[in-house]
């Protein structure tokens, strides 16, 4: 870590994001709507972001648009200064494998698969051989405290530990940028608060992170926090 | 490396669903089988033919009545006679061996038991032109010929028949239209040829045919052996020659009997088989095509159904190409299983074919090879259209489909 900072003697650090005047707009009918309006977002590495806004204020078009699964329909997204819109499909999926772990909602599992080879999907995209993918799998699990469960199909598992297989997932490939869109909004407070303590852990071994949250004391955990409505920033806080 | 775990979970989502699987291959399944019947069928039917053909030889010409066309209807008339077989064997000098015979299925009884069986009454000289082996007794002769003898030799399949040791048939006695003949031999096995199996005869003296079962001159064919192959154009005019003039057959006027070199005729049937295998074939080939559509149908639903799985794995890093390859491997090897099947299949049917039905059947591996070939085909072909629809999905729309 200490060696990286020292090699590059840039006094401004690199963002990692670079978001300038984005906007993502949906035609419905005769009608437009504005998901995200203009939105100018820097975010460095080893931040950890909350993003907070009410329902329908552009969070999860935002998170989209920054894990390279949408697109903007105008501004430019820079990650680690690289211009994702002029990035092929061969680009962007290794952007999202290689660069990004993503975290839903709704978990996401493959329902017929166990655990272990849940977390192992994305090492298979990174073209790992078998004893590679065995021993990063592995330490992720760890990382999520699963490892007793790595043979169990999601249905076999709580929600909890099911958000902990996708943190595991998004973790597996070592990716610059964690997000998490509204990670707790299907677990109950105490499983909530668990992993939440697990982001808390990712982000002091070095990590980026950006979560979503409209619960206060899930953005508590966060150094900075920016907050949406219809489409536009209109709060960024730093403790 | 990415293509064996793309084989490992093609698998696995095959064996997750394994009833809907079978019911997508049943097209395949029976595409393929039914090429493989048809084509062991149509290969069976060659190969007797093959086989008939090389016993034959090709120096044996055959003479038949011809039918007779005269005041606008055709007269279904027999014109050989004894008289054509005796002139042919003298007169020709191409001709080494002259055999008439006449026939046709008569009542035969044994013991208790009654048979409609083919008669043939025929000369000594039979057996030797046409290639029979003796199992059991004698053959006939000339002496029994000469004396309107009541003896007969058997096929070598009728003792079965009779449900009787062949070996202890000899010297009994049988019922041929209620007149008795005598059990003098038994032929070995010649081999069944399609439309007349020569094991399924009775052999009787020609004499003896015509003067207590047909009751006149005439006779059915004459097979006539010509003494060198190279000679068969000289043979066949000398034939025509001597039976237009025993016949009294004027100048300009057509021959009431007609010539056949067996070979050729059976070649022409070979050829004819052919066609036929290919046109079973291929309308087999058709019914793998529809099993292909019935794959391409399942596939489509499969995509749609699996549109959330797609979007995960999308945002996990997989390209287009990934996906592409994961639902065209899936739908090979749900051909290629299928095929698997089929040739199973099919190769049952064509042995039950054979045991129950008693037709040749004949699997090669070269069907085999083909049929499978065709349907890994098949499911590339009809894959390809699924997994494109699939790959192109976006991450995000694919994502939210519920
Ligand atoms: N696919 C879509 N088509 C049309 N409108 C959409 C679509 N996705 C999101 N929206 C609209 O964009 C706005 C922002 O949505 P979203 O980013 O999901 O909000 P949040 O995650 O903050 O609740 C909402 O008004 C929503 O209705
Ligand atoms: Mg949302």
């Amino acid at each position: 870590m200490a060696s990286i900072l020292l090699q590059s003697p840039v006094l401004k650090p690199r963002s990692v994001i670079r978001l300038e005047g984005l906007q993502r707009r949906y035609q419905m009918g005769a009608q437009f709507i504005d998901a995200l309006h203009c939105v100018d977002l820097e975010i460095q590495k080893n931040e950890y972001v909350a993003i907070m806004g009410q329902s329908g204020s552009g969070k999860s078009t935002l998170m989209n648009i920054i894990g390279c699964l949408d697109h903007p329909t105008a501004g430019e997204y820079w990650l680690h200064d690289e211009r994702v819109s002029r990035m092929n499909d061969k680009q962007l999926a290794r952007t999202r494998n290689m660069a990004i772990g993503f975290v839903f909602q709704t978990f996401n599992l493959l329902p017929r698969m166990t655990a272990f080879a849940n977390v192992e999907v994305p090492l298979i995209y990174s073209g790992l051989n078998r004893k590679e993918r065995l021993g990063r799998t592995n330490i992720a699990l760890e990382t999520v405290g699963l490892k007793d469960r790595m043979q169990h199909r999601p249905s076999e598992l709580s929600g909890g530990q099911r958000q902990r297989v996708a943190i595991a997932r998004a973790l597996v490939t070592n990716p610059s940028i964690l997000l998490a869109d509204e990670p707790t909004g299907n677990l109950d407070s105490a499983t909530g608060l668990e992993i939440m303590g697990l982001f808390d852990k990712l982000h002091s071994l070095g990590n980026t992170l950006i979560v979503v949250t409209h619960e206060q004391h899930i953005a508590d955990h966060a150094q900075r926090t920016v907050r949406l409505s219809d489409g536009d920033v209109i709060e960024d806080t730093r403790l | 490396m990415l293509i064996v775990e793309t084989i490992r979970m093609s698998l696995n989502s095959i064996q997750a669903n394994l009833f809907r699987a079978l019911l997508t291959m049943l097209g395949i399944i029976i595409g393929v089988a039914a090429v493989i019947t048809m084509v062991a069928l149509g290969t069976g039917a060659q190969r007797a033919i093959d086989a008939q053909m090389a016993a034959l030889g090709d120096d044996i010409l055959s003479i038949q009545s011809s039918s007779r066309f005269s005041r606008g209807v055709t007269h279904d008339s027999q014109t050989l006679t004894t008289d054509d077989a005796k002139a042919l064997a003298i007169e020709p000098v191409h001709l080494s061996d002259v055999v008439p015979e006449i026939g046709g299925r008569l009542q035969v009884k044994y013991g208790n038991k009654n048979f409609n069986l083919s008669v043939v009454g025929t000369t000594p000289n039979y057996p030797l032109v046409h290639g029979f082996k003796l199992a059991h007794g004698e053959f006939l002769s000339a002496a029994e010929e000469a004396s309107r003898t009541r003896a007969v030799v058997l096929g070598s399949e009728i003792p079965e028949m009779m449900e009787v040791d062949a070996a202890a048939l000899i010297g009994q006695t049988l019922q041929i239209r209620s007149i008795s003949f005598e059990i003098i031999g038994i032929y070995e096995s010649k081999g069944g040829s399609g439309w007349r199996n020569p094991d399924d005869d009775l052999y009787i003296p020609l004499s003896t045919s015509q003067f207590r079962v047909t009751g006149n001159e005439f006779v059915g064919t004459i097979s006539a052996r010509v003494s060198d192959s190279s000679t068969i154009p000289l043979a066949m005019l000398e034939i025509e020659r001597v039976l237009r003039r025993e016949h009294g057959i004027l100048p300009g006027k057509d021959n009431d009997f007609s010539i056949m070199n067996r070979k050729q005729f059976a070649e022409s049937r070979a050829e004819a088989t052919q066609v036929f295998k290919y046109l079973l074939a291929g309308i087999a080939g058709v019914s793998l095509v529809v099993g292909g559509i019935g794959i391409m149908n399942i596939m489509l639903v499969t995509v749609t159904e699996r549109t959330r799985e797609i979007g995960v794995r999308k945002a996990l890093g997989a390209t287009r190409g990934n996906i592409l390859l994961q639902f065209l491997v899936e739908s090979t090897i749900l051909c290629l299983l299928g095929g698997l099947l089929g040739l199973a299949l099919g190769a049952s049917v064509s042995a039950l074919l054979a045991k129950y039905a008693g037709w040749q059947t004949v699997v090669t591996s070269s069907s085999a090879m083909i049929a499978f070939g065709f349907s890994a085909a098949v499911g590339m072909v009809f894959g390809i259209w699924p997994a494109k629809r699939a790959a192109a999905l976006d991450p995000i729309e694919a994502l939210r489909y519920d």
